[in-house]
């Protein structure tokens, strides 16, 4: 891009870390064997894949055959659901407030969708009492998925609470989490450990985009959605990505690394991004308390603003920022999740997601600050204006 | 000139926001999205955008997506359903571009800090002696597109650019295929956006109407036939009426509803009997002032215009008189005015229903 702009939409894609493009440049230029070959070359890939391997299963705390390698988030989600169902039968059940791609083939399935609180967790009580209710008719629920922490509103869940509600109402379930949101921002090991599965987005950490993992604790064995040459122990077949796997591992192993460091910059960037923007925007209403979100996520409503009009002000501006999730043909759809929280429309309308990464820095919310305040007060005032001559 | 061009993804309104570009403008392109139901035409599609977009990218400007999905059911698609339990014949594309185009994108365009909305429609922006804005006819008067855009009075023209109109569509087809543009070879949209090619008009209202049969009956009242979806019939139809072949040409020259009517009652006639010599608008829009006298009067969007005289009734209605007595036209079309050398657009209304004569 010509123009210098500030980027805060790291929830979508995150500046991608050094260490994760060089480390790819070898298996795209000298090295390109096939990893599943039998010859010098390939036995090399197969290596870079192996090592791989164990530093993510080292960063998540389980052993290297829990770690299963795809293309996306979205694949690894759906593996764990349709995979699980497939295997299994029985019912899905997730929170109204979940990504897209937990949500959808859940729906597919004809699970069983729960409400959330109105900072987009799910409702702990509601979802016991479904279980419960499911659990007394015929219907066995053999799938729980419940994300790590929301990709619009950035709200954390207590993985550790729900966990304790699937043992006793759901034993038999599979506890699957969608932690795409979590990587940068919360040590992954205690998520990994109460989970049976768990989905990560390697672009959503520095790594590249079309690399996904899904880790599949021992003995839970959801059917793959891939059939073919067995990759992946036949869980997911495709022949492997080397440059995305070892892309992946140098990439989480980094962020893993300097996530403490990380965590305490950005949380205080991210504080005085929303301050300084509540100070200006009379009316600007911080959609959930940052107690309960990670430090990446500022999630603010303008009532009274359209967030498309908002955000091409923005993007004029040299602000990348985004609201809610664009459908097929790029329109701003209105949120399900702010709709799931209880949100009315037209706050919800208003909506706007800055989210930061390891790589923003003061200057940039500086601008950001400066951009936003003026973006929302021309559109409130153009808006107060029609109102009266009408 | 900071420009927002609508881009619906066909050839028009891709070679519009580079005429555009190539006056200098500052050009970003908008394609709206307005039907968030199924749909296999139009510019609702996902196609579509993706045609705009790239179209977009191969011309050099921005492209951008709004969503006025809430806005196109609320005064476009909703209206349109009940116009047809009512018994009207509708015409969406202008109520799109009243409230969509030429209202809602004008005003988010203003917000942005645009100056002007364009469009790829094929009509003209002209001048008055004195300087006041005026609607031509396009450069193609076979591809003319100034009916649909009648609402637009000479203060709305002053922020609208319509760079097309002044070129033949062929040349049109040619700039874009020079620029190599995929639109380029694209076919005109003929239907209506929202509507499905597959189920087509009867597949979308049943849905959203209850379908009443009715009897077909001739002036004398007696019955001829029947159909079995009145709310499908238009006033001057002549198929689909459910009639026996080899007779004269008849057409529908009144369908009486009620109330106090038991079942649906549709006249037809010869066509002598479907001419009238005035004709009432509602809904007017003026250019400027209203206007009275001789005008020329186009009922369709590529209809020939007809010599009538016009007397405004109200700021907002007006009376046609036909020197020379007309086919009746279906209450919910439009009546646009033009100038007596046809030239360009004094306003327009939309036919208001009139009583039915009770017994013939």
């Amino acid at each position: 891009m010509e123009v210098p702009f500030v980027y805060l939409d790291h929830a979508a894609t995150t500046s991608p870390r050094r260490v994760a493009i060089e480390a790819m440049r070898p298996w795209l230029e000298s090295n390109f064997a096939n990893p599943s070959g039998s010859h010098r070359a390939a036995r090399e890939a197969r290596r870079a894949v192996d090592e791989a391997r164990e530093q993510i299963a080292e960063v998540l705390g389980l052993g290297s055959g829990d770690v299963v390698f795809t293309s996306c988030g979205t694949e690894s989600d759906n593996m764990a659901i349709a995979g699980t169902i497939a295997a299994r039968g029985g019912l899905a059940v997730c929170p109204a407030a979940e990504h897209h791609a937990v949500l959808d083939p859940v729906q597919h399935l004809d699970g069983r969708v729960v409400e959330v609180t109105a900072d987009g967790s799910v409702d702990l009580p509601r979802l016991a009492e479904t279980l419960r209710e499911l659990a007394a008719g015929q219907d066995a629920v053999t799938l729980v998925s419940v994300m790590a922490v929301n990709n619009e509103v950035g709200t954390v869940t207590d993985l550790e609470a729900v966990a304790e509600v699937v043992r006793a109402e759901a034993p038999d379930a599979w506890f699957h989490t969608d932690a795409v949101q979590a990587a940068c921002w919360l040590d992954l090991r205690p998520i990994a450990s109460v989970v049976d599965m768990m989905s990560l987005s390697a672009h959503k950490f520095g790594g590249p985009k079309g690399m996904g993992v899904l880790t599949i604790r021992d003995g839970v064995r959801p059917a793959p959605l891939l059939l073919g040459g067995g990759q992946e122990r036949g869980r997911r077949s495709g022949t492997t990505d080397v440059a995305g796997v070892v892309a992946t591992a140098a990439a989480l192993v980094e962020t893993d690394a300097e996530r403490a460091v990380d965590v305490g910059r950005v949380r205080l960037l991210r504080d005085r991004l929303v301050d300084e923007i509540l100070r200006k925007v009379d009316g600007a209403v911080e959609t959930v308390p940052r107690s309960t979100s990670v430090p990446g996520v500022a999630h603010l409503c303008f009532p009274g603003v359209e967030n498309e009009a908002l955000l091409f002000l923005l993007d004029q501006e040299g602000i990348c920022a985004s609201a809610a999730s664009a459908c097929a043909s790029g329109a701003m759809e209105p949120s399900h999740v702010l709709a799931a929280m209880g949100i009315d429309a037209v706050t919800a309308r208003g909506a706007l997601r800055l989210s930061l990464g390891h790589t923003t820095t003061d200057a940039d919310i500086d601008k950001a600050v400066t951009s936003v305040s003026a973006a929302v007060t021309r559109l409130l005032q153009l808006g107060a204006e029609r109102r009266s001559s009408n | 000139m900071r420009v927002l061009v609508g881009m619906s993804g066909g050839v028009d309104s891709s070679v519009a926001a580079a005429l555009l570009r190539d006056s200098g403008h500052e050009v970003v392109g908008v394609t709206m999205r307005l039907w968030g139901g199924e749909s296999d035409t139009g510019c609702c599609s996902v196609s579509d955008v993706d045609d705009a977009r790239r179209s977009a990218q191969q011309v050099g400007v921005d492209h951008v997506v709004f969503n006025f999905s809430e806005e196109f059911d609320r005064h476009v698609v909703e209206p349109y359903v009940d116009s047809h339990r009512l018994g009207l014949t509708p015409n969406p594309c202008i109520e799109c571009n009243r409230h969509l185009k030429f209202d809602r994108l004008m005003e988010r365009a203003e917000q942005l800090g645009f100056d002007a909305v364009a469009t790829g429609h094929h009509a003209r922006i002209g001048r008055h002696a004195d300087g006041r804005a005026r609607l031509e006819r396009g450069a193609d008067r076979a591809k003319d597109q100034s009916y649909v855009l009648h609402m637009l009075d000479s203060s709305a023209l002053e922020r609208v650019l319509l760079p097309v109109g002044e070129y033949t569509k062929d040349h049109i087809r040619s700039i874009a295929s020079d620029l190599g543009l995929r639109t380029a070879a694209k076919p005109d949209s003929q239907d209506v956006c929202f509507i499905p090619t597959t189920s087509g008009r009867q597949g979308f209202l049943e849905d959203r109407v209850a379908f009443t049969p009715g009897t077909v009956v001739d002036t004398k009242g007696r019955e001829l036939g029947s159909v079995p979806v009145v709310e499908l019939v238009t006033l001057g139809q002549r198929r689909g009426l459910g009639l026996p072949g080899g007779g004269p040409v008849r057409y529908v020259i009144a369908i009486d509803r009620g109330p106090g009517v038991e079942s649906p009652r549709i006249t037809v006639a010869g066509a002598e009997d479907l001419l009238t010599e005035s004709e009432r608008v509602r809904s007017v829009v003026w250019a400027d002032e209203p206007v009275s006298g001789q005008v020329l009067i186009q009922g369709s969007a590529h209809g020939e215009p007809v010599l009538g005289d016009l007397v405004p009734l109200t700021e907002s209605a007006a009376e046609i008189r036909w020197p020379l007595r007309q086919p009746r036209v279906a209450p919910g079309q439009s009546l646009v005015f033009y100038d007596i050398d046809d030239q360009w657009v004094i306003g327009g209304g939309i036919v208001e229903p009139r009583a039915v004569p009770v017994s013939l």
